[in-house]
């Protein structure tokens, strides 16, 4: 094995051009278990530490983006009030000291269905969020749904690495639930994340651990979108319809096509999906009623 | 490949490291420093918690190459030469300490934990504690020397 340690994000990718087996680490979490249980012994380790860039996040054009190398604990300190449904799911993941090396970028790098960052990336805006992948060759920005390609398999080409992953700050309420067996250091049975988006009257999910891949409820989101729509609550922030609230849960669990394992059977995930979909829809849309409209939506209303 | 890294405030170079080494395995076999514990080698257990550049984390988790140039603080380093650091002080006077293996990890975590928050509530040092396993206290002792050790540290601050 060959320990490559680029000092700039430019050697970086020259390394994975000329080494496309080449293993990234940035935190460590995923691949050390890998290595320490000999589960893998890939040919090179490319540490992704010492490039600073990646551990940058700036506002670009209304969008967020976030470098690759971000841990989950600055995302909860210095993200939290702007992307709220991402900090919930990294405040769920392993430990204080697993937050501290972790970061999203090697949860999309690993792209495991039970990966934390996944719900809340797809839940966000109308499209999910984006990832920035470069290689030699250029720039790519791929989104979220197109990202996850089979289980722990993405969209990246063998060159390339993940520079950064671009978000919309939320414009609404946004949850996360996840269901394992106690609070921390917990795998999830499987998870959910629901976003709304008053402006565009749209509703995001997300869910993990519950097929293959991390995957939206699309169908979900398109039933409650246009019953809130056409029930005019966007407008008047009335209490949900009850009928509506258990059909949102039905269809979210329609969407997942989960196995038995360890960690659970596939029908209690399901049954899980629907609860967890139908408490988180309950919270958001009580955060949205309690919430003071934003001037242009008072307009409108 | 050869590792230089700093710990408890002396430089070691340390040769021969295996590239796909955990920073645990290099502190405890190649430095000589075996305070850190080595059990679940995934994060699991937080027995091996150190400081990487005044940040807590599981040292079975980075990989020895990563500690190059970096600056660790072990189990070893809270010390002075004379006497224990204050929470080693407190873990022994409340009974926090069993067996012991968990014990270096949980000192490095409830160090952090005290230079960040004075005076912690229950829930806050249950969260800041939740990545460090004990199989023999059932905890509340280990409350118990975490809340000691605030109230010593706030009154040597006095």
């Amino acid at each position: 094995m060959e320990f490559l340690r680029p000092a700039t994000w430019a050697e970086a990718l020259a390394a994975k051009a000329e080494h496309p087996d080449a293993l990234p680490i940035a935190g460590g979490t995923d691949v050390m278990v890998e290595l320490n249980f000999d589960v893998k012994r890939p040919p090179f380790l490319l540490d992704l530490t010492r490039v600073t860039e990646l551990a940058d996040w700036a506002p670009d054009g209304g969008m967020l983006r976030v470098g690759a190398g971000v841990t989950y604990s600055r995302l909860i300190s210095e993200l939290g009030d702007q992307l709220p449904g991402l900090a919930m799911a990294s405040r769920t993941v392993g430990s204080p000291q697993i937050r501290n090396r972790g970061t999203v970028g090697g949860n999309l790098g690993s792209a495991s269905p039970a990966g934390d960052a996944h719900p809340p990336l797809l839940a966000d805006s109308e499209a999910g969020a984006v990832v920035e992948a470069h290689s030699v060759r250029g720039t790519r920005f791929i989104p979220i749904s197109e990202f996850y390609v089979g289980v722990k398999r993405s969209a990246l080409e063998p060159d390339e690495l993940i520079a950064a992953y671009w978000l919309r700050p939320a414009a609404g309420p946004q949850q996360f639930s996840k269901i394992g067996t106690r609070n921390a250091m917990v795998i999830s049975v499987t998870a959910f994340a629901i976003a709304l988006h008053p402006a565009s009257r749209r509703v995001g999910t997300g869910f993990g651990s519950a097929a293959p891949t991390p995957r939206r409820a699309t169908e979900a989101e398109q039933f409650l979108s246009d019953e809130l729509t056409a029930s005019g609550r966007w407008e008047s922030r009335a209490e949900l319809d009850p009928a509506a609230v258990a059909q949102f849960g039905e269809l979210v669990a329609a969407a997942a096509s989960p196995i038995d394992d360890v960690r659970g059977t596939a029908s209690y995930r399901r049954h899980a999906l629907s609860v967890m979909a139908k408490r988180t829809l309950v919270w958001s849309w009580s955060d949205f009623r309690n919430a003071r409209p934003a001037p242009n939506s008072r307009r409108t209303a | 490949m050869r590792v230089k890294c700093t710990v408890n405030g002396e430089k070691h170079e340390i040769d021969d490291v295996w590239e796909g080494e955990s920073l645990l395995y290099a502190l405890r076999e190649r430095m000589g420093l075996p305070g850190s514990k080595n059990a679940c080698e995934q994060g699991e257990c937080g027995s091996c918690t150190v400081y990487l550049d005044q940040t807590p984390v599981c040292a079975c988790l980075v990989a020895a190459g990563q500690a190059q140039d970096r600056d660790i603080v072990t189990v070893e380093g809270l010390a002075g030469e004379e006497k224990l650091h204050p929470v080693q002080q407190a873990f022994l006077e409340a009974g926090a300490v069993q067996c012991g293996f968990c014990t270096p990890g949980l000192l490095v975590a409830t160090h952090d934990l005290l230079e960040r928050e004075e005076q912690p509530s229950d829930p806050e040092i249950r969260e800041a504690l939740a990545g460090n396993l004990c199989r023999c206290t059932g905890y509340e002792k280990i409350l118990d020397a975490v809340k000691l050790a605030a109230s010593r540290k706030a009154e040597a601050a006095t």
